[in-house]
């Protein structure tokens, strides 16, 4: 087993069990900070895959942005943060079922499919997937048009945000 | 050198996790967590599709921009309903905001 293999599977457990610990931990406020953790994780996972780009966006934009915003809305929302009880449904045993059969009914799909063992291709030393990326995201012949469409959806999300969120006198 | 395999697998893993709390939690902001995760798996599958097949077409990381940005706009979003709903009802528990059923 080599190191990158080492390393991949410290990274998955990682992330998988800070992703568990998100959604059983009594504290809210400590599920936030174990979202950190898995985001984390999965900032670490797009570094192993060259896509340098996004694991810093993920950084920047999980960790830095969603994540605090998850926690300043924990704490706008107190009181039920910490309660004492049950965090969960009474019928979490259902989602239980629900999710197991989903990820085995996955991993079957994805076993019987021929490229599931895809061995990686080697990166051509001339290629620069930052430098397309770049080039891709603002080039009309590519993805100017969903880039510009995000940014419309951000915008108007942030004004919605905002109008929703008004404390009218 | 790690196969494709390994990243469907946590991919699908965490997006199970990510289900599990959606289904499950009682707290809006807990079930907004879970949906995030989901969208993590997501970005992962793309991204790991993305250097495995077609490592020359810069597809699969555009597409996850695209998702990173919707992730941004569906928390902003949804963490506003969920500030606005705690002002006027006092509660956050996903069961108890019901206003439609009256």
């Amino acid at each position: 087993m080599s190191a990158l293999q080492v390393i991949f599977i410290l990274i998955a457990a990682t992330t998988l069990g800070a992703a568990i610990m998100v959604v059983t931990a009594r504290n809210l406020v400590h599920a936030a900070l174990w979202l950190v953790v898995s985001l984390f994780g999965v900032a670490v996972v797009f570094a192993l895959l060259n896509a340098s780009f996004l694991a810093v966006a993920q950084v920047v934009i999980y960790i830095g942005a969603i994540a605090i915003l998850m926690i300043f809305a924990i704490m706008l929302t107190r009181r039920v943060a910490s309660e004492a009880g049950s965090q969960v449904n009474p019928n979490w045993m259902w989602a239980v079922i629900v999710a197991g059969a989903l990820f085995a009914g996955l991993v079957w799909t994805l076993a019987g499919w021929p490229g599931f063992a895809t061995p990686l291709s080697e990166m051509s030393s001339r290629a620069d997937p930052l430098r397309d990326l770049g080039m891709a995201l603002v080039s009309p012949n590519a993805y100017v048009l969903p880039f510009e469409v995000a940014s419309v959806l951000l915008l108007a999300a942030m004004i919605g945000a905002i109008m929703v969120a008004w404390e009218r006198k | 050198m790690i196969p494709l395999s390994w990243y469907l697998i946590l991919s699908a893993g965490l997006f199970s996790i990510g289900l599990f709390g959606v289904l499950a939690r009682k707290n809006a902001v807990a079930i907004l967590m879970g949906v995030e995760l989901m969208l993590n798996a997501v970005n992962v599958n793309l991204v790991a599709f993305w250097r495995y097949r077609t490592p020359e077409m810069i597809a699969g990381q555009a597409f996850a921009i695209i998702v990173f940005a919707v992730a941004a706009a569906e928390v902003a979003v949804g963490l506003a309903l969920i500030i606005s709903i705690y002002r006027r009802r006092n509660t956050v528990v996903a069961d108890e905001i019901d206003m439609l059923k009256l």
